[in-house]
């Protein structure tokens, strides 16, 4: 069978999949079990997707227990042990206030992890929004909000984030709406192509003929239609997030230099590096692993739900 | 043709009046009264006045705006409140090092993607397509500012083999370039790589096969040439996206440009140089997307028709 008739006969059965879902009530539940039975399925094939998974996973345990797991006190100062090279005592050494560096990554996971997932989050569901209203509408909505998200992405990647972070002022919470808005222009993009692909199929003319109401066909038959590529775009840009959002940190426009962020940890470390370049391991470490796990996850995701784009 | 060419120009003009109706804006999005803002936290109640004065913020918005392009157009951005030199002056006088940057970024980083990719697509599923893929998302998913502190500490450092920051020498564009980059080496061979699998399943591909053709014909003509068509429309937002680049590896390396004058800037709160940068920035940005789509319109001949 060729790619294209594969590719047709997959659409086939989505379309007899929501044709099912429509109307086949009883058998929704078996129906939406099945699909999600697959969809493990297919998904468990790509080891690089289920490692990123997995790692995700232990990081979502790290930000909840970390602060507590830390084997010392992540702000105790400790002036006899000031840039202490990792050792059995400490994993990853001691910083310029002779804290212990594991410790500190360990503290400050809830805060890097809890603002970028926060914001994307809080981006996605505004953009969303934003994204169905232009696709359904059109008109004058769909001016706004394109020629608005045309107007931020002229402020390319991070520049936008920095952007309103100057016109805030540095801060944790103004890094998070900084972030939030930094999110919002690529999921309304996405999110109105993919309103205006579902709002000509067949069954929201259907829902249209049969009298439904502009809310109803937008949240039960449109929205439906757009969460895979949602899901997708969603768990994309947490691994921008989590990079603009220790960006920010790292520039001095994040969270506090006393506070464990990662971003932050590695804006001190570079004051000292040339002495103690062991401060730099572990935060970089960190970071990097956890955009690497939600990049793999997010690309998984894509292939398993979204043959289309591979 | 040359419709296209016209539209797409014209497309630009809106989108710069938006651009800089909000950098304008910008000066009043912040909170509290501009005049304080601008004259510092220490003024007097004269020299708030003074300001309010200077800058016409007596007038209507709308006034103040006609005011603002008008000066714009002139290439005047005001004055810097740190170092009182024209805003014009200042980022002129740091325009070429960040220029040196992203020239230095884009003379190696997408010629090598777009090679890692197409090698991959050839080689779909071996050795090779697996290492180049993860090195690629590797790529992408690194921190430049971490890779930029960790290429200084081996290369500079510890090896001593090249400078840690300044821009005096070729020799020191060498680490920058590298940061600079990564993304968009990594983003191109992920790009190349899926636009090239489409291309070879082209029904033209297989009637060159068909035909007899030699592999390395098919690959190189047919193939590769067109599946870079898809792979252009990326690369100008990419090389945008240097732009936002330059900001973090001019930090790290101490480099004088218009992105380590940016964040300095946001530190000493000079909202005229910040409103000038955020200008000169997103300006940059729209024009080189610009250049990339006519370019496109160039070698790709569907879009005639359009």
């Amino acid at each position: 069978m060729s790619n294209k008739e594969q590719l047709q006969n997959e659409e086939l059965q989505q379309q007899n999949a929501n044709f099912e879902a429509e109307y086949i009530d009883e058998n929704v539940a078996y129906v939406a079990d099945s699909k999600f039975k697959s969809f493990v399925k297919k998904f468990m094939k790509r080891r690089t997707a289920v490692v990123g998974f997995v790692i995700i996973v232990l990081l979502l345990i790290l930000a909840v227990v970390g602060p507590s797991i830390a084997p010392y006190d992540p702000a105790a100062y400790n002036y006899d042990n000031m840039f202490a090279k990792p050792s059995a005592e400490h994993w990853f050494g001691t910083d310029h206030y002779g804290r212990d560096i594991f410790s500190r990554v360990c503290a400050g996971a809830p805060l890097t992890l809890g603002v970028a997932l926060s914001s994307v989050i809080v981006g996605t569901i505004v953009g969303a929004v934003l994204g169905l209203l232009a696709g359904y509408y059109g008109g004058w909505i769909e001016m706004l909000v394109m020629r608005g998200a045309d107007v931020l992405f002229a402020f390319p990647d991070i520049l936008l984030a920095i952007a309103i972070v100057a016109i805030l002022g540095p801060g944790i919470v103004n890094v998070f709406i900084a972030v939030a808005v930094f999110t919002v222009p690529s999921i309304a993009r996405m999110m109105r192509s993919a309103t205006l692909a579902v709002k000509s199929s067949l069954y929201v003319e259907v829902a249209h003929s049969l009298g439904c109401k502009d809310g109803r066909i937008l949240f039960l038959h449109i929205f439906p239609g757009t969460t895979q590529t949602l899901i997708v775009n969603f768990t994309m840009r947490i691994g921008s997030a989590i990079m603009a959002a220790s960006s920010l940190s790292f520039l001095g426009f994040g969270a506090n230099v006393t506070d464990p962020e990662w971003g932050a940890m590695l804006s001190q470390a570079r004051s000292y590096f040339s002495t103690a370049p062991h401060m730099l391991y572990l935060p970089g470490l960190v970071i990097f692993i956890t955009v690497l796990a939600f990049n793999l996850f997010g690309d998984g995701l894509r292939d398993t739900l979204d043959p289309k784009i591979k | 043709m040359g419709r296209y060419f016209v539209r797409r120009l014209l497309e630009t003009i809106p989108l710069m009046l938006i651009i800089s109706i909000f950098v304008f804006m910008f000066i009043h999005l912040l909170p509290g009264d501009p005049a304080k803002t601008l004259a510092g936290v220490e003024a007097t109640v004269e020299e708030v006045e003074a300001i309010r004065e200077e800058w016409g913020l007596n007038d209507p918005l709308i006034v103040q705006y006609g005011n603002y392009m008008k000066d714009l157009l002139r290439g005047d951005m005001g004055r810097s409140l740190k170092s009182s030199t024209p805003v014009t002056e200042l980022i002129l006088s740091r325009f070429q090092y960040t220029i040196q940057l992203v020239l230095a970024g884009v003379l190696w980083a997408p010629a090598l993607g777009i090679f890692i990719g197409v090698m991959c697509a050839i080689k779909r599923g071996k050795a090779f397509d697996l290492g180049g893929m993860l090195f690629a998302i590797a790529g992408l998913s690194a921190p430049g500012f971490w890779v930029g502190l960790m290429l200084i500490q081996v290369f500079a450092v510890t090896l001593g083999w090249l400078p840690s920051g300044g821009l005096d020498s070729w020799k020191s564009l060498i680490l920058p370039s590298v940061v600079m980059g990564l993304g968009i080496m990594a983003t191109l061979a992920r790009y190349s790589r899926s636009s090239m699998l489409e291309t070879l399943r082209e029904d033209y591909v297989r009637t060159a096969r068909a035909k007899g053709q030699k592999e390395s014909v098919v690959m190189f003509s047919h193939a590769f040439k067109n599946s870079l068509i898809q792979v252009v429309t990326i690369l100008g937002l990419q090389i945008g996206g240097l732009l936002s680049g330059s900001v973090i590896t001019e930090t790290i390396f101490s480099i004088p440009g218009m992105g380590r004058l940016l964040v300095d800037s946001i530190a000493y709160r000079d909202y005229p140089a910040i409103q000038g940068l955020l200008m000169i920035f997103s300006l940059q940005y729209v024009l080189i997307n610009l250049l990339v789509d006519l370019l496109y319109g160039v070698i790709n001949p569907k879009i005639r028709y359009d």
